[in-house]
């Protein structure tokens, strides 16, 4: 069993984020939001809704596309966290980078790392994705420009270019 | 305002035995947390009362499907997602399986979980009426042993349950016998997407010789709590579904809820919906039965 932190009390934890080994010192209850924003300085996880609703905060726990703000660190010990910094490293990444160019898939910006993240999760999971899938895949990312048209094309041109590739 | 993480704890035992251990010690100081997806946005409004959270989202004993000869047994820690991919699920409890993929969007999907969603006891939870018609039985641990209890006893009143505060629910067992029926669901809420339930229906029917051998009709947002509608089944049962049964149906289901006028929608449009749905179903059940 771990040792028990009473409330009050940070202990150290060990997280990969996107690729890297790093400790940091935290409360448990903290957000993984938080943690990565304000201890690890990766600000391209936003913060919208706060409370799982808008996916702006969506980031990859052991390859499972989660909202941050409903995480405290004390459950992300020792995971494997990929955020949009860190997303290169995913082969459908390139694709989807290019097809949210291509497409407009992006205006004021802040739904978008968000949004990535959901279509490259998307993609992983499925290769020839229909409308339908991608609309359910990216349902819980909210685009307050209301932009959906062109995201969704984007993810589908990205899915049509990595299958001819 | 905001919690403050500084004043909340969260232990992770990481085993079934010593979380049980800790919730014998002191029942009263620990609220479980599971995928967090309730929890969390209760701690991030300031609004969790709990400031001792015990994790049993990675406790293995929670999260296995198991299948037997006669029912089902699925873990209270399985998500969304494990539900989904489970393919005796959507084969044989297809209205859980849509209700799986009701629930929120993929990433809420990945980490809420059916467990969570029963003990958290909202009368809008769309799992929860299928549990209903598919007479689920739970299984609740602590340290002082297991006891099983029907699903439909759980849910005592709105946000009360049965639920001891040493005990956790361990599992959700569902007898398979009804992949032969009709099954029907239907969520009607502000949007197709994303949205809370102002009323949702799981139904299941079986026709023979042209008339309902067994009906089972369950509501979610109509009541305190998710709606068995007993009277309106013991109405429909042995008879032959045409418009006279409809409407008998229709106005036995508009009696049997207890629906409010809240955020979502007023009363008088859910009991409206509440029949219409059921009447859908009859319909449906009845082109399903001449089918057969």
């Amino acid at each position: 069993m771990n040792p028990s932190p009473r409330a009050g009390e940070k202990s150290e934890v060990l997280l990969t984020v996107n690729g890297e080994t790093k400790k940091v010192l935290a409360y448990p209850m903290e957000r993984l939001l938080d943690v990565l924003r304000n201890e690890l300085e990766l600000t391209g996880t936003k913060e919208g809704c706060g409370e799982g609703e808008c996916g702006s905060c969506s980031v990859l726990l052991d390859g499972m596309l989660v909202n941050s703000c409903l995480v405290p660190v004390g459950q992300a010990k020792g995971a494997s966290i990929v955020t949009i910094e860190g997303l290169s490293t995913y082969a459908s990444m390139n694709p989807v980078r290019e097809a949210f160019l291509e497409c407009g898939g992006a205006q004021c910006g802040i739904c978008t790392p968000g949004m990535i993240l959901a279509a490259v999760h998307l993609l992983e999971k499925k290769r020839e994705p229909t409308l339908a899938d991608i609309r359910e895949g990216l349902a819980g990312n909210l685009c307050r420009c209301t932009g959906y048209m062109q995201i969704f094309d984007a993810v589908a041109w990205a899915a049509r270019r990595r299958v001819a590739q | 305002m905001r919690a403050d993480p500084a004043e909340y704890s969260l232990v992770s035992p990481g085993t079934l035995r010593a979380v049980l251990s800790l919730l014998a010690g002191e029942p009263a100081r620990w609220l479980p947390i599971a995928g967090g997806t309730d929890v969390m946005v209760l701690y991030a409004a300031g609004k969790l009362p709990n400031r001792n959270l015990i994790d049993i989202w990675n406790i293995p004993d929670l999260r296995q499907i198991e299948v037997f000869p006669d029912r089902i047994r699925i873990g209270a820690a399985c998500t969304y997602t494990a539900l989904r991919e489970q393919e005796i699920v959507s084969r044989e409890f297809p209205l859980l399986a849509t209700a799986a993929a009701w629930t929120g969007g993929i990433a809420n999907q990945n980490r809420g979980t059916l467990g969570g969603n029963i003990a958290n006891a909202s009368p809008a939870a769309d799992s929860l009426p299928p549990l209903l018609v598919y007479d689920a039985e739970l299984t609740l641990i602590s340290v002082r042993g297991e006891r099983r209890l029907p699903y439909r006893d759980f849910h005592t009143g709105y946000k009360k349950t049965a639920l001891a505060a040493d005990e956790l629910i361990r599992d959700i067992s569902l007898p398979r016998r009804f992949a032969g029926y009709f099954s029907h669901a239907r969520k009607v809420g502000a949007r197709n997407a994303q949205a809370i339930s102002k009323v949702c229906l799981a139904a299941l029917g079986q026709i023979t010789n042209g008339t309902i051998r067994d009906v089972r009709l369950a509501l979610g947002s109509v009541a305190p709590v998710p709606l068995r509608l007993n009277e309106t089944e013991r109405v429909l049962t042995g008879k032959k579904i045409d418009s006279s049964l409809i409407e008998t149906a229709r106005k036995n289901a508009v009696s049997e809820i207890r629906p409010i006028d809240d955020i979502r929608s007023t009363a008088r449009y859910r009991a409206a919906v509440a029949g219409n749905l059921v009447a859908e179903f009859l319909a449906k059940l009845a082109t399903a039965g001449m089918d057969a």
